[in-house]
């Protein structure tokens, strides 16, 4: 079985983060908005770490500095997720709906 | 005798009177005095004499060199005369006239101020340096006429002279700025008249005549004459320094130097087109309205104010009949016996007890002796009566115009009879006949500080014409000072006798006006005609900024704004604020995408 390309490796990337963002402004549930986001942050997680994969240094290791980054996005993420879950519990406490539809009262 | 000093010294008696003496009329009136009397020593000592002054540099940047130098020429020095000895005699007169006015220091400091600027004219070396003075004799003459500032009328003759002059000096402005494109130097020594015949008589024509512009607000011509009679509301002895004998003969004097740089000769006088020729007719029109005007007026200084209109019109006349010797014969002999006249007027009107009009005066011959007969030597010297200056000078100007235009001639002559009729008007109404107001009956001779004055100038009057080396003309000038019998001076003689005959029988003995002709009394209507146009001039610039702010700049500029603010703001509202989050997440997700696009690609 053929190793994967770094070309390969974005593609899929950029394929997940474009799920990712049409699920965002395509979808009407709140919740299923909220995963796609964080698909979009596993897209970009992916970037990084195929580039640390393919970025060989001197020494004939990979560059880490990458997969560093992909922890802090994973933390963060999570935190993240703690508060956006929260946020869509009291939303729909006060408005009985996760339908983004119905939530329009920033029309102008 | 450093030139220098005669336009030192009256600055320096200006600043001290302004910033020392202010408090102390005596000292300053004695300061004023003493500074334009060792002025005129300087003067005379300089007659005739090469004396060369070194400019001093002012500024040299690239195409444009300016000095501060002096003009000294026969010209120039003879015009020195004039102005010093007048301004020392109007000075010594002050004393008199001024004794009890309040502000007599700021009078005397005035005055002052007003011989610097006036030296400065005369012996300018060029037309930069002159057309600041031109300004600041503007600024004293707006100081001196408005001396007594809190009569609503002194002030608002002031105003009307500065801004009447300032309608002449800007085209004085255009043309000296044009002549120095032309000519490339403003400095009259250094201009060549040659240049002149390489360019179109359209536009030498045009530099002459605006550089005129000046002049006919100076001097007072047709048709910016309207402030010279309201200045008559300052001191009489400023009228006769200012607007008779020095200032309003300015105009004239520039002309002559003008003509004298260019080398305008009358061989040499197409190369300016028909500039001469309008020049001539805007002096006889003048000339001949003025003193159709003058009699009609009742004011005795009016009456000398129109005269002294005319008779600059004479002189303006002979400098468009490019005769500018004859022109300033006339301003220097005119300058003698007019400020004498005025001088004279005001010995009356200070022993009238400030009236001034003739028809409340009368049978002051028998009271004031000394002054009626130098206002009648003045009158005669006026209206050429031969043997006396104004017979020389105005001979003159009768012999320019009769050898090259007939109509300015007989204009010339008519005005002639007519300065004659209303001149004896005057005389036999105010001197002779019964004392028609009590002030006028009990006239007495005024102190010897003012007649001494008034005799001086009576002598001049007549020696004048024969103190040859005075004259501010051309070097080896000679004015014609015999008596023949020819078509001018029969003229001349025969106007004089239809005008004293004509005011013989009109004015003998009378005490009213047995002629009332409103055209001339009311003087051609003039003021009215501006103050019309003015109005509609004023109206139409009104309207239009009015429209300009309240529609271009408020409703469109300000207005066009805000609305274009609030307009866009609506689309946005609108279209983008649809509170739709996923509306929300696309334009996010166009937006990047379009940083992106900007930052990564398309800065290639």
């Amino acid at each position: 079985m053929p190793t994967p390309s770094l070309n390969e490796y974005l593609i899929i990337s950029g394929l997940l983060f474009a799920i990712g963002l049409g699920g965002v402004i395509i979808r009407r549930n709140i919740i299923v908005i909220f995963m796609c986001l964080e698909l979009m942050l596993a897209a970009a997680s992916l970037t990084l770490v195929a580039f640390s994969r393919f970025n060989v240094t001197d020494k004939g290791l990979p560059d880490y500095d990458g997969q560093m980054l992909v922890f802090f996005i994973i933390t963060v993420a999570a935190a993240e997720v703690a508060v956006g879950l929260a946020i869509i519990v009291s939303l729909y406490r006060a408005r009985q709906s996760i339908h983004t539809d119905e939530l329009t009262s920033l029309r102008g | 005798m450093n030139p220098w000093l005669l336009l030192i010294i009256p600055i320096a008696s200006a600043v001290i009177i302004q910033l020392g003496l202010k408090r102390n009329a005596t000292a300053s009136a004695l300061l004023s005095t003493l500074s334009v009397a060792s002025t005129f020593i300087i003067a005379y000592l300089l007659l005739g004499k090469e004396v060369s002054t070194a400019p001093i540099e002012w500024i040299n940047i690239a195409g444009l060199k300016l000095d501060i130098g002096l003009q000294l020429d026969s010209l120039s020095k003879g015009m020195m005369i004039v102005v010093t000895a007048i301004g020392m005699l109007v000075h010594v007169f002050s004393l008199g006239y001024m004794k009890d006015d309040e502000a007599k220091a700021r009078y005397f400091g005035c005055l002052s101020l007003f011989m610097f600027s006036m030296t400065g004219i005369v012996l300018a070396s060029n037309f930069v340096m002159m057309f600041i003075f031109w300004e600041l004799v503007g600024l004293s003459s707006y100081l001196l006429i408005g001396h007594w500032y809190h009569k609503d009328s002194a002030a608002d003759a002031a105003k009307k002279a500065f801004l009447t002059n300032r309608i002449g000096d800007f085209g004085f402005m255009i043309g000296i700025l044009m002549l120095w494109g032309i000519m490339g130097t403003v400095v009259f020594a250094d201009m060549d008249g040659s240049k002149l015949s390489l360019l179109c008589t359209c536009l030498t024509g045009t530099v002459v005549l605006l550089i005129f512009c000046g002049a006919v607000g100076k001097s007072a011509q047709l048709p910016l004459h309207v402030w010279l009679p309201d200045a008559m509301e300052g001191p009489t002895p400023v009228s006769a320094l200012i607007h008779a004998a020095t200032m309003v003969a300015a105009g004239v004097y520039m002309m002559a130097r003008l003509f004298l740089s260019l080398g305008i000769t009358p061989d040499t006088a197409e190369l300016i087109g028909s500039a001469p020729q309008v020049i001539a007719w805007v002096g006889a029109i003048t000339s001949l309205l003025a003193a159709l005007m003058a009699t009609q007026q009742n004011d005795i200084k009016k009456i000398l104010a129109y005269s002294t209109l005319s008779q600059l019109g004479y002189m303006v006349m002979a400098v468009g009949l490019v005769d500018a010797n004859a022109g300033m014969f006339h301003l220097y002999t005119h300058a003698w016996f007019k400020a004498l006249l005025f001088l004279g007027s005001g010995a009356v009107i200070y022993a009238c007890h400030h009236e001034q009009d003739i028809w409340k005066m009368g049978g002051l011959f028998g009271k004031m002796k000394i002054t009626a007969i130098t206002f009648i030597i003045g009158t005669m010297a006026l209206t050429a009566v031969p043997g006396t200056s104004g017979f020389f000078s105005k001979e003159g100007i009768l012999h320019a115009a009769h050898e090259s235009n007939q109509a300015l001639f007989y204009i010339a002559v008519i005005v002639a009879a007519l300065t004659t009729f209303y001149m004896f008007r005057l005389i036999f109404v105010a001197f002779f006949g019964k004392a028609k107001n009590e002030h006028a009956e009990h006239a007495k001779e005024v102190a010897p500080v003012m007649w001494i004055p008034l005799a001086l100038l009576a002598i001049m009057a007549f020696a004048s014409p024969f103190l040859g080396k005075l004259i501010p003309a051309t070097e080896g000038y000679h004015p014609h000072l015999g008596f023949e019998i020819n078509v001018v001076t029969i003229a001349s003689l025969l106007a004089f006798a239809v005008g004293f005959i004509a005011a013989l029988i009109l004015y003998k003995g009378k005490t009213s006006d047995p002629v009332n002709i409103p055209l001339f009394r009311n003087k051609f209507y003039f003021d009215e005609l501006y103050a019309w146009i003015i109005k509609i001039f004023q109206d139409a610039l009104a309207a239009i900024v009015h429209f300009f702010d309240a529609f271009i700049i408020n409703a469109m500029i300000i207005g066009g704004l805000t609305r274009s603010a609030v307009g866009i703001g609506n689309i946005f509202r609108r279209y983008a604020q649809s509170g739709s989050i996923s509306g929300y997440a696309f334009l996010m997700a166009v937006g990047a995408l379009l940083i992106i696009f900007f930052t990564v690609f398309a800065s290639k």
